[in-house]
């Protein structure tokens, strides 16, 4: 039944045309309708989203809910949609993430709400249609069309140094995109094709398999973001709204990881080979490094930004961990390969609803103070002690706390990369006693202590929107970190799969 | 039969919640009932399972709960093994869990007074209190029921969560907060080091089921890795060291045991619970769980002998300067957990676990006391403002100083049997460090009774040094309070002589704790064993009975007979008294070295590595000299032809030199 509607156009077109009609609607009229009208549209997509998990084969790693029609012939160019394991949870996360934006922005937002929930509607079809792609120039297009509703949230509804921070933002992702595009360019006419299904089975020499990985991942390791091209993310989030940040640390970063899965890996598995060292490092370097820098943040934004970064790294181990691991012979080298995949993949699903939740609630204390320092704050647990639950909750699965879902991704990325190398789980656990300090520490300068001056002592709790808004959220992590089962058994096919094409060398044999 | 293992943890569980989502809702009488309740039906059900284990000889049950996931082919599952080890906690467990939920109706009934008067966080802070002790029991039973390293792990953490949480519960304290997050990122440490213990089982079991990894231990025992080149380490050595480092963060051993002593900050029903009874046991409990590993690692043995050792010694003097009626305890707490450490070094497991049986029974009597001292004092806590007590508080008086005797293990006292085992097992021990550690523990054992019977005295007996009108309204605190306290002090005396020759020297434990055939220290004494009467008759030779009472002598001498004593020996050994007082300025180092140092490097990192390397440099950097380039480049456009035409000779010229120089 659901199988015959064709559910990924419908995700990814229901909410851009959703988004043209409410800009077409325009402001003039009540601004109450064009949010219940846009919550409305988020919460159908959802739903049809859901049925991508109804009707998901967890027993096949082959794409699923394919749609296929030609778009440009002439450049053999499809639209090619497709989803399997690795990119069915991610787009449900974007349209749940999508819901709790828009409630955040309620009536917070005061300034042209139509174009503001617009672009979001826009956003998140664009940002599906990247997760759902099979065709390269189709990705592509939509991986750069994600990227301008967003400027425009950070450049109009952003705060005072957004001109930069949008520039910074513009120039890092367009940088990194544009040698990503000159290896699409040259796997087409190397294959004659922009199927990316075609793509990973494409013999390629090891020159060509380093350069094309390296372009790629000059474009996934912005987006990730990876030390050291990630300073874009703190200052875009500092200035973006609420709801922009959301999406950014939620969704956009995800992009990144999803990349190393769909592209650099399976098209260049032996340049990946020789060059997860390179990753490997790039990732120590996030967790350690920026687990310091978050350290000596006084913006919370900015702190969690970082933390993000730090979270992130645990994506990037998990996926290139994975050679070394299956060229140790001792121990249960293809379970913790597996391990590290499908942890990195929890990691990014746990993320999404933790960080979300993080700039969400920060969000919160932003509309009520109008800022974001640190030592603004002091003792708010007395005056919104409801919120200050919340916030210690969601700062324990920031810090990785079992029973959470933050904990799930860690806790199996630590695991596999021990059977890599000793020293790689040794500085990844560090993330154990770092994470809880840089957050546990923000929480005891803003949440604990007497009230430090007027402004908190006349912070009024959370009101019912900005409840449902947390309930939301901990009812995913919690259950994540319960029973993280059903979405890793969504992985195991799909991982699978991965893992045994990987390994297979592209490389003539001698 | 598994519905009734579930029901254990799960009751606690039920109570937490109603108290803790609708605490506003049920009142302070609901939350208190339905908590108690929870706790209640866990001792109950408990005390079953102890009867089928003990007089049915029902068989350890190992059972999977659910399916937490399964990747590549490993299981993390959630389930419970009960065997008598697992019986004993869990009884241990809710029993002072049920005795600190009642005592705390009364120690929190005027909580509201802690509180600022418009903190909407005060408001229903008792609830909250109670919906956190439940939950810290529902936490620490899963934590030993498990049969698996991951559930383990999750109780760990789980632990770790409430006493955090209750260490800081008033919110309001600068200390208190700055505590609660020193104890979280201490324990931290700690699990970090277990993590990775956790991953080495797993890498080289491929399995996280005790059953399983055990079943693997000697084969492991054979494997080497190597964390640097050319240096090769035992697997199971490397395991076990790791899982310890877990352990002495948990039972706050040397060096992670400065979070105990602050964690004092908390509510005294939490010190009793958590910080003394059973809590910080949790990594005795652990250690003695894998006993199958650790007694295939010399190595790790000696380690966990001399750190449980220093610990016993260097915490117990620490204790004799505090002036803080519940520091004293906590110090004294280290000391204690100190001596079950050295046990499990010894081999001697059963001992360890008889010691934080007994322990949590007169640690939880002496705290919850302490606490009954510290309500009629109107929350005062510095004993040099007592002194006296006797005649007001008769019944916190007595249980006191049953407490008192069964901690400096005066002969028939429960602690009496449990510590005197571990000096004599100790002393016949094999493992390395073993001489060291016979030292440290008999030291302990005139330190101990010094500083027992200081705090005695001081709070007490003398002259009354409270002001007038905290002495007009000293009175024995309500039934709540010392109920409690008369039921934990009977098994502080009874428990002990009665379990011994079961437990110790008997086949209580039966499989659930593995002795190496080298390591038959405690089974030496069991040849000697004849019976708990003879062996307290012993008792009254042995030498350290004889440190015992000269410690309680020391004190009633310098403390009560020549108060002017305690003065001069402050002052002849000032440098000995501010080490000890600064607790070896170990608090100053980590603050200085970790906490400092770690903010200096991130901000250090911060400015340096981002903002100037990386943006200031890489990323402005480029765009400037774009920016610059575009200008130089610009100025070339000058738009006079004779410009154009100079420019276009010197390119011929050059082009025409590069032809006659090749």
């Amino acid at each position: 039944m659901l199988a015959d509607l064709p559910l990924l156009s419908l995700t990814i077109w229901f909410p851009i045309l959703g988004g043209i009609a409410i800009l077409l609607a325009g402001d003039k009229g009540d601004a109450g309708g064009v949010r219940r009208l846009a919550l409305a549209i988020a919460v159908v997509t959802f739903v049809i989203s859901l049925g991508l998990y109804v009707d998901f084969d967890t027993s096949t790693s082959a794409m699923q809910f394919e749609e296929m029609a030609a778009w440009i012939p002439a450049f053999k160019i499809n639209y090619h949609l497709g989803v399997d394991g690795f990119s069915m949870p991610l787009i449900i996360l974007t349209t749940f993430i999508t819901i709790l934006v828009v409630l955040a922005g309620w009536d917070v937002i005061k300034k042209k709400p139509s174009q503001y929930l617009a672009a979001f509607l826009i956003m998140e079809g664009t940002m599906i249609g990247v997760f759902a792609s099979l065709d390269a120039m189709l990705f592509y297009v939509f991986w750069e069309a994600m990227l301008i509703p967003m400027y425009i949230i950070i450049g109009v509804w952003g705060g005072p140094r957004r001109v930069y921070a949008t520039i910074k933002f513009f120039i890092y992702t367009f940088f990194g995109s544009v040698f990503m595009l000159v290896a699409l360019i040259y796997l087409y006419y190397k294959g004659g094709s922009f199927d990316i299904l075609a793509m990973h089975q494409l013999p390629l020499n090891l020159h060509e398999q380093t350069l094309i990985f390296i372009a790629f991942l000059m474009a996934f390791a912005v987006k990730v973001p990876m030390w050291p091209v990630h300073t874009w993310l703190p200052d875009a989030h500092v200035e973006a709204p609420t709801g922009g940040s959301v999406i950014l640390a939620s969704i956009m970063l995800k992009i990144g990881g999803y990349g190393f899965v769909r592209f650099s890996m399976p098209i260049a598995p032996d340049a990946a080979h020789l060059l997860d060292w390179l990753v490997i490092l790039m990732s120590l370097v996030a967790i350690v490094y920026i687990g310091f820098v978050a350290l000596a943040q006084k913006d919370m934004k900015k702190l969690i930004a970082y933390s993000s970064i730090a979270h992130m790294g645990f994506v990037t181990l998990g996926l290139f961990v994975i050679f070394q691991i299956l060229s140790n012979p001792v121990g249960v080298a293809g379970s913790a390969a597996t391990l590290a995949v499908e942890g990195a993949m929890i990691q990014m699903i746990s993320h999404g609803f933790i960080a979300g939740a993080l700039f969400l609630m920060i969000g919160v204390l932003y509309d009520r103070m109008h800022t974001r320092e640190i030592a603004a704050y002091g003792g708010v647990v007395h005056t919104m002690p409801i919120f200050t639950g919340f916030a210690m909750f969601f700062a324990m699965a920031n810090a990785g706390l079992p029973g959470t879902s933050g904990f799930v991704g860690e806790f199996m990325v630590i695991l596999a990369s021990f059977h890599a190398n000793f020293w790689y789980a040794f500085l990844a656990g560090l993330t154990m006693i770092l994470g809880a300090a840089y957050t546990l520490w923000m929480v005891k300068r803003v949440f604990f202590g007497p009230v430090v001056n007027d402004d908190v002592r006349a912070l009024a709790d959370i009101n019912a929107r900005e409840l449902l808004i947390m309930i939301l959220l901990a009812i995913a992590v919690l259950a994540i970190g319960l029973w993280p089962s059903p979405i890793i058994d969504v992985l195991h096919a799909t991982v699978t799969n991965f893992l045994h094409h990987i390994s297979m060398t592209k490389l003539p044999l001698h | 039969m598994e519905n009734l293992y579930l029901a254990i943890p799960l009751a606690p569980l039920v109570g937490s919640v109603i108290a803790g989502f609708f605490g506003a809702q049920i009142g302070r009488r609901g939350a208190h009932t339905v908590t108690i309740l929870g706790v209640a039906v866990s001792f109950v059900l408990s005390l079953v399972v102890l009867y089928q284990h003990l007089y049915q000889h029902a068989p350890a049950v190992n059972a999977t709960l659910y399916n937490w996931m399964i990747v590549g082919g490993i299981q993390f599952q959630v389930g419970f093994l009960i065997d008598n080890l697992t019986v004993m906690m869990m009884t241990v467990v809710s029993f002072v869990s049920l005795m600190v939920h009642i005592y705390t109706i009364g120690y929190m009934s005027d909580d509201l007074e802690n509180w600022p008067k418009d903190s909407l966080a005060g408001v229903n802070s008792y609830q909250r209190f109670f919906s956190y002790i439940a939950l810290f029991t529902f936490s620490m039973l899963m934590l030993v029921m498990s049969n698996n390293f991951m559930q383990l792990f999750f109780g760990w953490e789980a632990v770790g969560l409430v006493s955090y949480l209750l260490i800081g519960f008033w919110a309001v304290r600068p200390s208190a907060v700055y505590a609660n997050l020193k104890a979280f990122i201490v324990n931290r440490v700690g699990d970090f080091g277990f993590m990775l213990g956790i991953a080495a089982v797993v890498m080289y079991a491929g399995s996280l089921n005790y059953a399983d990894v055990f079943a693997k231990a000697h084969l492991m025992s054979t494997e080497t890795m190597s964390l640097f080149p050319g240096h090769n380490w035992n697997v199971v050595s490397v395991i076990c060291v790791l899982l310890f480092v877990g352990a002495m963060g948990k039972s706050a051993q040397i060096p992670l045991h400065v979070w105990l002593p602050d964690s004092m900050e908390g509510p005294t029903p939490i010190s009793a619970l958590i910080h003394a009874a059973t809590m910080v046991t949790a990594g005795i409990f652990m250690v003695a769980r894998m006993s199958p590993l650790y007694e295939l690692s010399e190595s790790a043995l000696s380690l966990v002998m001399v750190t449980g050792a220093l610990t016993a010694l260097l915490m117990g003097l620490v204790g004799i300067v505090q002036n803080d009626i519940k520091r004293v305890i906590a110090y004294s707490t280290l000391s204690q957990l100190g001596y079950m450490t050295v046990a499990l070094g010894a081999s001697a497991y059963s001992a360890a676990v008889f010691h934080l049986m007994t322990h949590a029974f007169f640690k939880a009597l002496l705290f919850l006391a302490a606490g009954s001292v510290i309500i009629a004092m109107h929350h005062e806590q510095d004993m040099r403002k007592m002194g006296g007590l006797k005649k007001y508080l008769p019944i916190t008086y007595w249980t006191s100083l049953i407490g008192s005797l069964a901690l400096i293990g005066f002969p028939g006292f429960s602690g009496f049997f449990s510590k005197d085992t571990i000096i004599d097992v100790v002393h016949h021990s094999t493992t390395g460090g073993h001489g060291f550690a016979y030292l440290c523990v008999l030291s302990a054992v005139f330190i101990t009774a010094f500083y027992t019977f200081r705090l005695f005295f001081l709070v007490f007996h003398g002259e009354p040094r409270m002001d007038a009108h905290t002495k007009a309204h000293l009175h024995e605190p309500p039934w709540v309070v010392w109920l409690p306290l008369i039921m934990l002090a009977i098994p502080s005396v009874f428990i002990g002589g009665f379990t011994i020759g079961d437990v110790l020297f008997g086949n209580y434990f039966g499989s659930a704790i593995y002795i190496s055939p080298h390591h038959e220290a405690l089974a030496e004494l069991g040849k000697h064993f004849h019976g708990a009467w003879a062996f307290m008759q012993e008792g009254f030779v042995g030498p350290a009975f004889y440190l015992a009472m000269f410690g309680v002598f020391s004190a009633w001498f310098i403390y009560m007979k020549r108060p002017e004593i305690a003065g001069v020996i402050k002052q002849k050994f000032a440098l000995i008294d501010t080490l000890l007082v600064k607790k070896y300025y170990v608090d100053e180092l980590y603050a200085w070295l970790f906490g400092g140092g770690s903010r200096l490097l991130g901000k250090g990192l911060w400015t340096f590595g981002d903002v100037r390397f990386i943006d200031g440099l890489l990323v402005n950097g480029s765009a400037q000299l774009v920016a610059w380039f575009a200008l130089v480049t610009r100025r070339l456009q000058t738009g006079f032809l004779y410009h154009y035409a100079f420019a276009m000779i010197i390119g011929l010229l050059m082009l025409f030199g590069l032809g006659l120089f090749r």
